[in-house]
Parts: structure tokens; sequence; C-alpha cells
């Protein structure tokens, strides 16, 4: 059996913390490999530590046969090792072909020969089906292009063994489809790929072989056609997962957000939310399913007072407040888990007990006069981070050093524990793992039974239909069409979502 | 790990040195004191510029050097010594410090120091002190004050009697008292001989702002004046190297500028050749001062809490030694107006007011 | 928690030693002796009660531009204005110290008000400038910092004398001065400013830490977005933690006018506290009580440096550049840091 990369008995730790004990893992040539863990499992440390990034305190790296010492990302280079990274590294103003070259540039009398260039980031281009065009800026290609000039910079530089680090979280489900292809096409001309990823999906799909790890250990490594998502899914968790979210049929009330005729522009005036009409009761999960870019985020930005609209009318309970401020907005009973938890979610610099409290601070018990009582909002702090589950050594951590779901967590308590009537979710469970997506959507589903409205923005499909009691399908801004969850499929929601087909759908229900 | 210890203990070393340092210092200070006595020590106290100004500071430092050559004195504690500041707040410490380091006579060099010595002078009054520019009223100090009217009028002669254009500059430091004197005995100067001249006055508002007088002097001359008078200190060196570019740009240019303070026919030098771009300097004889009053404290004659002047008469102002670009014809003038001044015969203005009346007896 | 921590005191210790021991180099290869060299320079900071007095005396107004640095600083601005808003303090303070003749419980705090105000007035205008049309502050604080020097001084000259380069001195009723501190330090020109400065980090310090408008404000500073999103007013808290921070540089301003100086004289160029302020905001890390230590060292250098000339024949060239050095290397901090991490790895 050939392997072109063996790492056995990897052992790597942090001071009392054993990242990596006695991980194996081996990736034959040709074949895609799946590395399979929670989030802090150990996934990134045994690829850092291919890379050259880390160290290993034990074990033997071995490439096509030979047993090496990576001891930095150059050395990985030099065997052939690529990698690509979740978070491009990129310099946005300059073109495609100027970015693959970055450090290694073709001379010629001094200068850089720049039309060599372009001809061979072509020709490779062409050869693995990328179609990407070497003279384009950075800044004007999508995303899922973006990720084609990493693929083609490990390319360039000769890698034949490709690591990829999550390469979906960032892509739509068309540009997902698009990179297995590619995948596929990259293997066939002999190249070897590793995949890091948390979705058994994917897995199942593009993988040859899979190795299981959680909490720093191996746990095996399996042929992908010998086995089943739950099988997977019991093995990177410990315990037994249940896709399908259990959940009673909703009791619909009350309408208690309405939205007429919604006009959102952006801040270069062209229209991203166009008469937009969407209605959401209490005791329900509506679902918003769309590309990304298509408005959801100004929807939400608009509905929250982040962003000013246009014109028409957003009721809370029959009162509008659109155009309010987001404190008055707030204070009406609307809870808003962000798209981006980074950027609004939280202050990461604060200690979580201090973002508990980031709309509520002013109010008693939290302060009184303008003094703030720690006291109170300590306990505040410790209810939440139990009730909800948040690991963390304790309230006064700073939210930049927990995880990323268990930082989603905090903000779901936070928003939660206002008990506000309309609760807004924006990817919520983005690039979460298994577990923790498990633990958001049950959260969701308990406010809906205990009367509250929820609205749910998803790009994941299988979010939206497992979540959601009613679809709504956003296109250029408009709600084009409103589907049941049970009576659909990926497939039709795909093709809405694309704009090719309307459904006569009563826009408001 | 190795090497932070290291730094560590290099550093523990070096703080070690320097406490210990710290005591040795103490004794030397009471083996100055014990060795003094018998000789009689002088210091002063510079403002911003620092002694290398090539203006007063410089001057009175060469005066302090002299005198204590002469009497066989070492620079620093017990013989005589400098201290700098490096902004107004130093004042006061800097005085304070020459009179724990027991200084027999302390001067202030500068209008600035003012305050600093008149506090001081209240909170010490067994120590000596004295002010150049200035007039403090104590019984323990000194106030050296010059005529400077008087020598900006003989330059304004020169200038008055050299411009062909019929237009003249004078650039000032600050706009004080001080250079008051200065701008109104040079027009009255310039306007004394050369009735259809026309002086320019503009202000740098700094004394050590080289940049800026060098703007000036860049307008002034594309404006068509070609002769500039500077009081203006360091600011002052900005006019020397604006007018040498000039020069070097076209060496034919007929431009001069009169320095102040010191001979500074060095400093209007043209790289590559023997000439000045100095016509000549208002020389104030800081150093003749300095020296002079020391002179007098040693012999015990210490004038407390009175001003002495210094004009044309004690030779503390006057036209400076260099006189290579200047004409017999104009040495002649400015010999006869110095006899006048000398003798009471013309009565120099040394403010605006009295420029307003001078003006007004030239016109009849 | 507790490593992090003692990391984040020992880069500004390491960084002083650092520089210490560069202005040690500098000073052999110029050759001079630097035993010599910093122990005149620890001599004339603390080496006798008159030099502790003014010591002191230079330290009271870096804690409070070192305050008002840092203040912008934790709420995301960039206060390069400390120094103008220093200058208008100053006048503001000499306005009322010479305009007036009250009782001092009543004048003293009329005209440190004043400075405070002053101060805050002229930070203000990059405050709305910022929270209105986003221009960057930096660029606005720089230009206003030489409005203020032209302006007071042109007051100076008009306003408080008669086309003279300096006010009348303040009457004694707005005066910081005091009879017994210059006694007990042999005539310094210390004053009772260190008292105000201290109360000044006091305010800070509770002001960020403890109250709702504290809480607002830092988390604007460390995110505008997540503040957004909660509620806040964004743009008046920067406006007012400008206002803020130009009201701690009025006030050192006033220590100036009210206590060391006693009036205002025309100026030829800045005052150098007012940036001096932002190498003591870095170096005590935009904590309050770091601010206090950062100032004592910059006062003990400022002071210090004037006895290397006399007594170790270093000349002040020198000084200047091993002042510099020094705060280079706490500016550096963030090299240290790495550096001092590195070695944490590698002992564990």
């Amino acid at each position: 059996m050939e392997y072109v990369i063996e790492m056995l008995n990897i052992r790597k730790v942090f001071g009392n913390f054993v990242a990596n004990d006695n991980i194996t893992l081996q990736l034959k040539k040709g074949e895609i490999h799946a590395l399979l863990g929670e989030n802090g499992a150990g996934k990134s440390t045994l690829m850092n530590v291919l890379f050259g990034l880390y160290q290993p305190d034990g074990g033997e790296i071995r490439v096509k046969g030979k047993t090496v010492k990576i001891a930095n990302p150059n050395v990985a280079n030099d065997l052939g090792i690529g990698m690509v990274h979740q978070h491009f590294m990129l310099v946005d103003t300059f073109t495609v072909t100027e970015n693959i070259i970055l450090g290694s540039e073709p001379t010629k009398r001094g200068q850089i020969d720049m039309k060599r260039a372009e001809q061979e980031v072509r020709e490779l281009s062409e050869r693995y089906g990328l179609a990407v065009d070497p003279t384009a800026k950075i800044a004007d290609i999508s995303v899922g292009m973006q990720q084609r000039v990493e693929i083609l910079k490990t390319l360039y530089r000769g890698a034949d063994i490709l690591i990829f680090d999550e390469p979906t979280a960032v892509l739509t489900p068309q540009e997902i489809q698009e990179l297995i292809q590619i995948m596929k096409t990259l293997v066939k001309e002999g190249k070897s790929i590793i995949l890091i990823t948390h979705k058994l999906k994917e897995i199942m799909e593009v993988c040859d072989r899979v190795t299981v790890i959680r909490r720093g250990k191996g746990i095996g490594t399996l042929n992908v056609s010998e086995t089943n998502p739950n099988e997977l899914a019991a093995m990177m968790v410990g315990r037994e997962v249940h896709f399908k979210t259990e959940k009673k049929p909703p009791k619909v009330g009350k309408p208690v957000l309405e939205i007429k005729d919604l006009v959102v522009k952006d801040s270069r005036g062209v229209t991203v939310v166009d008469h937009l009409n969407l209605t959401v009761h209490s005791g329900e999960i509506v679902g918003i399913a769309g590309v990304d870019g298509n408005g959801q985020s100004e929807l939400i930005e608009a509905i929250t007072g982040l962003i000013k609209s246009e014109s028409g009318s957003i009721k809370l309970n029959g009162k509008e407040i659109r155009n309010l401020t987001p404190r008055q907005i707030t204070e009406a009973g609307v809870g808003h888990i962000p798209q981006d938890r980074h950027k609004h979610g939280l202050v990461l610099d604060f200690p979580i007990a201090e973002n508990m409290v980031l709309q509520t601070y002013y109010k008693e018990p939290y302060s009184k006069n303008g003094i703030l009582n720690f006291k109170k909002i300590y306990e505040k702090a410790r209810q939440l981070i139990q009730e909800f589950d948040v690991r963390t050594p304790d309230e006064y951590t700073k939210a930049r050093a927990l995880s990323g779901g268990n930082q989603q967590k905090a903000i779901i308590g936070r928003e939660v524990d206002r008990d506000p009537d309309l609760l807004i979710a924006a990817q919520p469970t983005r690039g979460l793992d298994v577990g923790a997506i498990e633990f958001i959507h049950k959260r969701l589903i308990e406010q809906r039974d205990k009367g509250k409205a929820v609205l749910l923005v998803s790009f994941e499909l299988d979010e939206i239909m497992n979540v959601s009691d009613r679809i709504a399908v956003i296109y250029e801004g408009k709600i084009v069409a409103i589907v049941d969850p049970k009576e659909t499929t990926e497939q039709e929601l795909g093709l809405l979502m694309a704009g090719s087909k309307r459904k006569e759908a009563g826009v408001s229900s | 790990m190795k090497k932070k210890r290291l730094g560590l203990s290099l550093s523990l070393l070096l703080t070690a040195g320097m406490l210990l340092g710290g005591c040795g210092q103490a004794k030397e200070d009471k083996a100055a004191e014990e060795g003094k006595g018998n000789g009689f020590s002088v210091a002063m106290v510079t403002d911003v510029g620092g002694i290398d100004d090539k203006s007063f500071n410089q001057s009175a430092w060469e005066g302090l050097q002299k005198f204590g050559e002469e009497n066989g004195l070492k620079k620093g504690k017990g013989g005589y010594d400098y201290l700098q500041s490096q902004s107004d707040a130093d004042y006061a410490t800097n005085l304070n410090k020459l009179v724990r380091s027991k200084f027999d006579l302390i001067f202030g060099i500068g209008f600035l120091m003012t305050d600093a010595i008149t506090e001081i002078a209240d909170q010490k009054p067994n120590n000596k002190f004295a002010i150049v520019d200035s007039v403090v009223e104590k019984p323990n100090v000194a106030s050296i004050i010059f005529k400077e009217h008087e020598g900006s009028f003989l330059v304004g002669v020169v200038a008055g009697l050299t411009t062909k254009t019929n237009k003249v500059g004078f650039v000032g430091g600050m706009e004080i008292p001080l250079i008051e004197k200065f701008e109104s005995g040079f027009l009255a100067g310039v306007k004394a001989v050369n009735p259809n001249a026309t002086v320019e006055v503009q202000y740098a508002g700094a004394f050590d702002k080289a940049d800026k007088g060098k703007a000036i002097a860049s307008s002034m001359y594309a404006s068509g004046i070609d002769v500039i008078y500077h009081a203006a200190g360091a600011t002052g060196n900005g006019v020397f190297s604006e007018a040498i570019d000039l020069k070097k740009q076209d060496p034919n240019k007929e431009i001069w500028v009169i320095g102040v303070d010191r001979d500074q026919y060095e400093e209007g030098k043209i790289p590559g050749t023997d000439k000045s771009v100095t016509l000549t300097s208002m020389v104030k004889r800081v150093d003749v001062a300095v020296y002079d009053l020391a002179t007098k404290t040693k012999n015990g004659n210490f004038p407390g809490g009175q001003a002495v002047e210094y004009g044309l008469k004690e030779d503390g102002v006057g036209i400076a030694p260099s006189t290579d670009n200047l004409s017999q014809d104009v040495l002649k003038a400015v010999e006869e107006w110095k006899q006048k001044i000398i003798n009471g015969e013309v009565k120099v203005p040394k403010t605006r007011e009295e420029y307003k009346e001078f003006e007004a007896t030239l016109k009849k | 928690m507790n490593s992090n921590r003692l990391t984040n005191i020992m880069i500004p210790i390491f960084a002083v030693l650092l520089g210490i021991l560069a202005g040690a180099i500098v000073m052999i290869v110029s050759g001079y002796d630097p035993i010599a060299g910093y122990s005149a320079l620890l001599y004339g900071a603390f080496g006798d009660r008159y030099y502790i007095g003014e010591t002191i005396r230079q330290v009271t107004p870096y804690i409070l531009a070192g305050l008002a640095v840092a203040f912008a600083f934790r709420t995301g601005l960039f206060n390069i204005g400390v120094e103008g808003q220093l200058i208008v303090g100053w006048l503001a303070a000499v306005w009322v110290g010479v305009s007036f003749e009250l009782p001092k419980f009543i004048h003293l705090p009329l005209a440190i008000l004043a400075a405070a105000i002053a101060g805050a007035l002229w930070a203000f205008i990059p405050g709305i400038l910022k929270a209105r049309f986003k221009v960057h502050e930096v660029i606005v604080t720089i230009m206003m910092n030489y409005i203020a020097l032209h302006v007071s001084n042109a007051i100076i000259r008009s306003v408080l004398s008669d086309q003279g380069f300096k006010s009348e001195k303040i009457h004694a009723s707005a005066s910081l001065r005091s009879e017994f501190l210059q006694s007990i330090t042999d005539y310094s020109t210390l004053h009772y400013g260190i008292i105000i400065s201290l109360i000044g980090a006091v305010v800070m310090w509770f002001l960020l830490e403890k109250t709702t408008k504290g809480y607002e404000l830092r988390a604007v500073g460390f995110n505008q977005h997540a503040s957004h999103y909660a509620g806040m007013n964004v743009n008046r808290n920067i406006v007012l933690a400008m206002v803020i921070s130009g009201a701690f540089a009025g006030v050192a301003g006033a220590m100036e006018g009210l206590g060391t100086f006693e009036n205002i004289s025309v100026k030829a160029g800045f005052t150098g506290v007012g940036f001096d302020g932002i190498a003591v905001a870095l170096l005590g890390g935009n904590n309050a009580f770091g601010i206090i230590f950062a100032a004592i060292l910059f006062g003990a250098l400022k002071v210090g440096a004037l006895e290397m000339p006399s007594s170790a024949d270093v000349p002040t060239e020198l000084v200047d550049i091993v002042i510099a050095l020094i705060i280079f290397f706490v500016a550096s901090s963030y090299l240290i840091r790495l550096v001092l991490n590195r070695f944490k790895k590698e002992g564990k």
C-alpha cells in the first residue's frame, strides 16, 4: 500500500493540555481523506504539525516513505504539502496572478515576468477546471473564486498533497458543489487531499476514507463506503446524535412581526430590500432561505434598527418600530442573535460577564444611579453560563478566549434571557460543530414552544429545512415564495433561491 | 531561560551601580565644598538655545570662559560652568542646582529667565545672581541691559547706505519690548541716512526656528529686499542659509544679511569661496558685560539691585570688527553717527512710540 | 489569567531596562561613563529633598496628560491634541487666576474648572467632527494643537498683557503653591497639584470601571459595531470621550499655570508635556494606576537628566538620546511581548 503521508502516533502537548494524543493518520496517493472532529478536538493542531507550524512532542512523520522533520512551512512546501486556509491570505488590491506568485515571483533580468506568470496560472487553472481569470483583482471576485486562488497558490508551488481547512464554511450551496467537482478533478490528476471538516454530508459525498478524532485522541479510520452519517457523528461526539430535531407541531398564535412594503437601500443607494412583505406569528419559526447577498442581512439590520430603511412598515405586536433606535427596538421586545458574532454579538475584549449585560447594563439590578453593580452582573453571568452550558473557566474570562460554539451559546443565553417576543437568529450555527448545532436548534424550538416568534436566517439548507415551520425564500430583496418544509425538497428550494422559478405563494399568510 | 536570567542580573548590577554611584556623588559634593573657600566660582544657565546658538548664549559663555581662564579656574564645580535648559520649566531647577553647587555668582542668560531669577533671589537671599537682558529689582541681583537700539541704529545706517533697491528687511524673534529696541533703532538708522528706503518688519514668533527664519528671508528677498537685519537668535540662522543658497545659485546677486549679538561674518561664509553674505553685525558684547560683571563681583563690587547699562559709550554694543564688505564711505558715516550718539546729539528711539517722534523730526 | 497580568507588568519594566541598557551602550560608545551618567540621573531626580520636590512637580502634569491620552485611547480614540488642550487649559486657568479676586476656596476650584472646560471644549471640536463627519481625530487634533498655541500666544499678548510676552502673576488665592511644601523640599516648585492628579487617576479608574457611562465608553472603544447593536449611541460616546479626555488635559495645563509657573508666557513651541503624555499612557498600559508609575519614571528622567551634564559631563544631546531610547523600547513593547512569550514557551 502506497502512502504519501504517514503521521504515526503524533503527540502534541501544550502545558498540561494534551492536544494530540498518539494520533495516526495515513494518506494514500490519490485519495480524499477526511479529518473529522468537533471544534477543539485537535484537527488544526494535527495539521499545523504536518505543515511545520508546530513541532510534535512524539511520533513520526513520513512523506512518501521517508521519515522527515518539518521544521517550518517552507520545509512543508518543499515536500509538496500545501494548505488552503479557512481564512484566505490574499492581498485585496492585487490581481489573481500577483497573489499567486507572491513570494516566488518568476523574474526576467531582475523584473517580474508577469506575462509568463499569467500564462502559467492560466494553464494551471484550465488543467484543474478552476476557471479563474488571472488578471482579475481579488477585491472584484467572489469568495468562491478567492478560494480557488488559494488552491492555485498551492498548485503553483508544486504541491501534490493539499490540505483543505473547513473549505465549505464560507461557500454557498452552488459553490460547494463546484468545489467538490474541483477536488475530484485534482485527485484524478494525481493529487492527494486531506479535508478538515465537521460536515458529515460532505464526507459522504466526496471522501474515500475518514479519520475521526475526539478530544485529542484518534478514534479510528473508516472507508466512507462502509459507514453512514449516524455512525460518524456518534464517533465524533461520543454519543448518539439526532439529526432530525424532534419538535412538536407548532401552536401558531397572533402575528408578532408584520413587515409591509419594506424598502432598504445600501450605502451606495442600491435597493437591496425591495417592497418586502413578511409576517411571523407567535409560536412559529420562519426560516428565510436564500443565497448570500439577496438582502437577508439588510432586512435583519433594518428590523433591528442597525440601518435606516427608506419606506414601508415594520410592526411589532401591532406597534410601528421602523427606524427607531436599536435600544428602543430592543426594549420593545426584539432579541437578535447577529450573523457576525465577533463584529456585532460580543465585545471580545470584555469578560463574559460584561458581555451578558450588553443591552441591560443601565437597568436595575445591574446598575443604580449610573454605578454598576458587579455582584449582580456576575450572578447573572454565572446563572446563564450554567443554564446555557457555556464552557468557560469562569465569568471573568474574556469572550475572545472562548471557542466559537461557546461564544454563540453566551449570545443566545443573553438574548433568550431578556425574554423577547421576537427572536431573530441570523446564521446561528455558522462554523459550529454538531453538538453545538444540536443545542442551539433545541433552544430555538424551545422558544417557539414558549409562544415566541422566531425568525431564522441561514445559508444552510439543512438547517432551514430542519428547524423552520415555514420557509420564506428571498431573492433580490423580495420574498419570492413561502413553502412548507414538509412539502418541499432541497432541489426545489435551490431553484427558488436561484430565482429561476417563482411559486405563486401567498406572500403573507 | 538562561538569557533571561542573565539580563535580569545585568540590570540588577546596573541598578546597584547606580545606587552606589549616587552615594559617591554625595561625597564628591562635600569635597567640592571643602576644597572651595579661597577661589571664586561663577556659572550660568542658558535658555533653550544652548551655548552653541551662535548668539548671546554662546557670547555669554565666551565671556565666562575668558574670565575663568584669566583667573585660573577649572570648568566644573568650584570653577566656572553652565547648565542648559531643555524647556522653560527647567530654569528654576537649573538655577537652584547651581545654588546647591555653591557657585558664588550665577548668571541667568536671557529675559526668559526673569521670573525664575526673581523667585530664587527671594528664596536664596545670600546668593548673588545676575540677569542679562532684563531688570530684576532685588538687592542680590545685578541686571545687565544693553542699549541695543544704539547698535541697531549704526547697522541701520549701513543698511540705508548699502541698499540698491531701497528696500530693507527686519526679522525679529518674538514681538517683545526687547526686540522692539532693535527694530526701532534699526528703522531710525535706515531713515536717518536714506529717507526713501522702506523697511519691512516681520516676526518669526520664536528664537529657535531656523526653518521659519529661512521662509521669511526667502519671501523678503523675492520681494526685492536686498538687506535683512535679523534679531532672532537661532531663527536668524535660517536667514543666513537662505542668503547663502541664493548666492550659490547666482553669485552676482547683491543680497546681504546683517548679523546680531556676535560677529556673524563666519555664519555668512559662502562655501567654496572666501566671501560672506554678512554685511556687518550688530554686536552685543554679552561677553564683555559678563566678564566685566564677574570681575567686579570678584573684586567685591557686586552691583546688587542695580541695572548696569552697556551702550556705545561703554563698548557694550557696536558694529562687528569684520568690515570686508563695507566701503570706506560707509565706515566713515558710521563713525560720525556713533560720535553723535555718544555726544548725545542724536537720541536713538527704543520703542515704536519714540520712533514715531524721531521720524517726525526727520521730516522737518 | 495571572501569568497574563504578570506579562503586562513585566513588559514595561523590561522596556525601561532595555532602554537604560541601550543608553549605557550609547554612552560607552561616545566615550562617557554610563555609571556616572546614570548615578547623576538618579541623584538629580531623587538625590535630596529639593530634587524629589522637583520630580514630583514634573510628575504632576505628566499624570494628567497620560490620563487624557489613555482615556481617549480606552474609547478607541487617538487624542494627539492633549498638547493643545493643555495649553488652552493653562491659559484659561491663568486668565481666571489674574482676572478675579475671590476667596481661595472658590477661586482655586474655579480656575481649575475653567481649565477643564477649556480643554474639554478644545477636544469637543475633533470629537464632533469625528462623530458627525468621520473626520479622523488624529488630523484634527494635531491641527488644533497649532491653533491652540498661536491663539493663546495672541491672547497673552493682547489681552493678558500689553503687547508683552507673559501674563501677570496669578492672585495667591488661585495658586496651588504652598509655603509648607516648599519648606519641606528646600524651595522646590512643588505644589498641591500632585494631589489633584492623583485624584484624577482615581476618577478615571472609577469612571471607566465602575459606572455605566464608563462601561459604554469601553464597549465603544473595543467594538463600535457591537455597541451600536446593543443600543448605545456610538457618536455621543465618541464626543463624550474626547470631552473628558480634553478636560484631563486642561487640568494638566492648570497645574502648570496655577502651580509651576503661576503665569503664562508666550510660547515659541509646544511644551512637550502633551506629547510625552502619549508615551506615559503607553508605558502605563492605559491603566490609571500604571500611568502614575509611568509618569514618575518620565518625571524622574526629565528632572534627573538636568544633572547629567554638570555632574557626569554627558552632553545634553546624549541625554535626549538616552530618553528617546527608553521611549523607543516602550513603544516597541510588542516586540518585547513576543520575546517574553517565546521564553515562556521554551521554558515549558
